[in-house]
């Protein structure tokens, strides 16, 4: 039988903190790297240093994007790569603060560390400073707290966290994956710094920890002498080339799309807000990048609200999704002390480049239609 | 939004992909569905190397989202867990604590793929939902009402574990291989080119491995941190006479002979468990020999509830066959969850309290509920 779309509806796309669409001009910069630059960028002949000189090139775009030196870069296969490589290089021997509310990147390698402490988070999901400061010990050799939520967008107080670890002499790693593009950056007193292509519009399997110079690193992959042996295997030659691109476009043009997604992201707050009762923006209380918002409906579990909103065309997404891909409830939710039910009721929407106003306002109403819906059929909620 | 969608609940295996496949083929909207109930590494000591019960596998996940790919239909899996574990799991083993045979399938039936799942339906925008039951439900024309009968594969019927659908449920529902046998169903697979074709079926218990009920307890009991009340006792004679000991009555169930340990020159049988003595009763074979029993919380599916005695064949396990009987139904307590008084034609072995019972006129499912 040949698969085709049973069920067809215009599709819309809601769900950008998970991944992006590459970019066209992106792909095409990609493309003849694969079928022509080809080359192994460490071989010592003419392809190899064509393949050299995109890789090199690529390193100090991406490095450019964040205020770092080209050095300072070492490509990763993406995000999580590089935050395991951040903790395992400077977190397993001693001990490591993070929060609560990290990444799964960071939470799961932290439990492969034999000293953790995960600090908890406020209502709007954010760190105390002074709690990290409280945590620390003698032998803390690594503080971990992301720069931005991938669940609710908040932004950590990262500055006051580095003056922290400054002031402790300890190393402070931050997980910038949902940062970049979305919101400035400066790496002042950050030591580790996990990035990735793919959430900016670049291609997936393409990312990078920026390790400032002077800081220990250790490799997790052993081989070759690739990245300054630092992290064998064959370069992602054409990865990085599409990595640099994205880079390009966060330094020119992703201020200003920041700024309009901030105003569809408001338009649809207060919309929902005001047409459905009984809804909240989680994590409104905090400073939020532009695009994400999590919002919560009293008495919808989000399991439903997802798969119609997906029926009806409209990609959102909620928690986790656990190896079968069902939901589980969010631990970040569950870290700002939102019960299990509450944490069940939140689905998060974030924006990006492509959508529209007429988009949005498309997703207002079915959010409002499906919503009601899931009402009528609960009679708990009154 | 595309109208009129179906929700098949889809377990990974032949029959659910099945009917994904032919309501797809017949042009219907389909979303495919697979229910998370049960997590196999909750008690990993209990998993052995090739399990047979193999609730909820990933491998079971991946099977269901493969032909979901293949037919092109949307696929999610929904998490039940907390529910199953609520209203199937946790019966299942207060019951066997309380010295009865308990059918976590029926429960399953009728608190999760008949409920939360058609609630789940109804929630996504499902008009109704279609399963890989063999049973085959229609509306009847004159009355209106809804009626359940055998499926034609006799073998695979699995209307002993629907006796407690209610006509609302029944006017959501679809059953399409009700009409079909088995070998009919490998062929179909085939033909829609569903990669699961050859699959054995899946065993009963989906959430016990190999069917071993006591060690799931034991195990389920020691991960909830309970020490359960000690159900050691001593294993008498139907006259009273202690035979010997037992490790605790939720080893034990109507009609069981392996694990009495007990020698007396001819085989002897479990005739019933005391929970309030924690004495197992054992005794021959015809001991074993019910005229009659009272079954409780009857649903009548096909019929109305009746006001006048009627006859039926009983079922009282999935694997019986139905013995005929009189039912006397009580006038203070007819229908809803009134009580019945069956009157068997000829005595039946090892009438099971917490077993189902149901009643059947030729293929119609009169109704059913639960053994005393």
């Amino acid at each position: 039988m040949d698969p085709k779309e049973a069920i067809s509806v215009p599709r819309y796309y809601f769900d950008h903190n998970a991944t992006t669409p590459v970019s066209p001009e992106i792909f095409a910069a990609m493309a003849p790297v694969m079928t022509e630059a080809y080359g192994n960028a460490s071989s010592i002949h003419y392809f190899g240093q064509e393949a050299r000189r995109l890789l090199d090139d690529a390193r100090r775009e991406v490095a450019s994007m964040i205020g770092a030196r080209a050095e300072e870069v070492v490509f990763t296969s993406g995000g999580t790569e590089a935050d395991n490589m951040a903790l395992f290089a400077a977190g397993r021997d001693g001990h490591v603060i993070a929060t609560a509310a990290e990444h799964p990147a960071v939470l799961q390698t932290c439990a492969q560390l034999p000293n953790a402490t995960m600090v908890p988070v406020d209502g709007s999901g954010l760190v105390n400073p002074d709690d990290i400061r409280r945590a620390l010990r003698p032998d803390t050799v690594l503080i971990s707290v992301m720069h931005v939520n991938n669940e609710l967008g908040v932004i950590q107080p990262v500055e006051e966290v580095a003056a922290v670890a400054r002031a402790a002499g300890v190393p402070f790693h931050s997980d910038g994956v949902q940062a970049v593009g979305k919101i400035p950056v400066n790496l002042a007193g950050i030591d580790f710094y996990s990035i990735s292509a793919h959430k900016i519009y670049g291609p997936k399997g393409a990312g990078a920890l920026f390790v400032r110079k002077g800081a220990a690193l250790r490799p997790l992959l052993f081989g070759g002498p690739h990245e300054r042996k630092m992290r064998a295997g064959t370069e992602n030659v054409a990865g990085a080339v599409g990595f640099a691109r994205a880079a390009r476009w966060v330094r020119e043009e992703s201020a200003v799309e920041a700024a309009r997604q901030g105003g569809l992201r408001d338009h649809l707050e207060q919309e929902i807000l005001h047409r459905v009762p009984g809804a909240y923006v989680n994590g409104a209380g905090a400073p939020r990048v532009a695009n994400t918002s999590n919002m919560r409906f009293d008495g919808i579990d989000s399991e439903p609200l997802l798969i119609a909103l997906d029926l009806r065309g409209f990609a959102v997404s909620s928690g986790s999704a656990c190896s079968s891909g069902a939901t589980e409830p969010s631990h970040v939710l569950a870290a700002m002390g939102l019960s299990k039910l509450q944490a069940r009721s939140s689905v998060r929407i974030s924006l990006g480049r492509s959508n529209t106003v007429e988009q949005v306002d498309a997703l207002i109403d079915a959010v409002v239609h499906v919503v009601a819906q899931l009402r009528k059929l609960a009679p708990a909620y009154a | 939004m595309p109208e009129n969608i179906t929700a098949v609940a889809m377990s990974g295996g032949v029959d659910s992909s099945v009917v994904a496949g032919l309501l797809h083929r017949n042009g219907e909207h389909v979303a495919g569905m697979t229910m998370q109930l049960w997590n196999q590494r909750r008690l990993p000591e209990l998993v052995p190397e090739h399990p047979t019960g193999r609730c909820c596998s990933l491998d079971d996940v991946y099977d269901a989202r493969h032909v979901a790919q293949l037919l092109g239909i949307p696929y999610y899996v929904v998490n039940f867990e907390q529910r199953f574990e609520e209203q199937v799991v946790r019966p299942f083993v207060d019951e066997y604590m309380a010295g009865r045979t308990p059918v976590p399938c029926t429960l399953c039936n009728n608190f999760i793929k008949f409920d939360q799942f058609l609630e789940m339906a109804s929630g996504i925008g499902a008009e109704r939902i279609a399963t890989g039951h063999y049973a085959r439900i229609a509306q009847n024309e004159e009355t209106g009402r809804w009626e359940m009968r055998r499926s034609v594969d006799q073998a695979k019927d699995q209307t002993y574990f629907l006796f407690g659908l209610k006509q609302d449920q029944l006017a959501r529902t679809r059953f399409p291989l009700g009409g079909m046998e088995k070998p009919q169903v490998r062929e179909l697979a085939r033909e829609l080119g569903i990669p699961t074709a050859a699959k054995p079926d899946s065993q009963e218990i989906c959430f016990v491995p190999n069917g071993d009920y006591a060690a799931f307890i034991d195990s389920y009991f020691k991960e909830q941190g309970i020490t359960p009340a000690d159900t050691r006792g001593e294993l008498v004679s139907s006259d009273g006479h202690v035979m010997g000991e037992h490790a605790g009555v939720h080893h034990f169930t109507v009609g069981q002979r392996r694990g009495l340990r007990v020698a007396v020159g001819e085989p002897l049988y479990v005739i019933s468990t005391e929970p309030a003595t924690q004495r197992v009763v054992i005794g021959r074979n015809d001991e074993l020999l019910r005229a009659s029993m009272r079954v409780k919380n009857v649903n009548w599916i096909s019929i109305a509830p009746p006001t006048e005695p009627l006859r039926a064949a009983v079922k009282i396990r999935n694997k019986h066959s139905a013995a005929q009987a009189a039912l006397r139904v009580n006038s203070s307590d007819v229908a809803p969850d009134g009580a019945v008084e069956v009157l068997f034609d000829e005595p039946q072995r090892a009438v099971t309290p917490g077993q189902g019972a149901v009643f059947y006129s030729g293929d119609l499912v009169l109704g059913g509920g639960w053994i005393e």
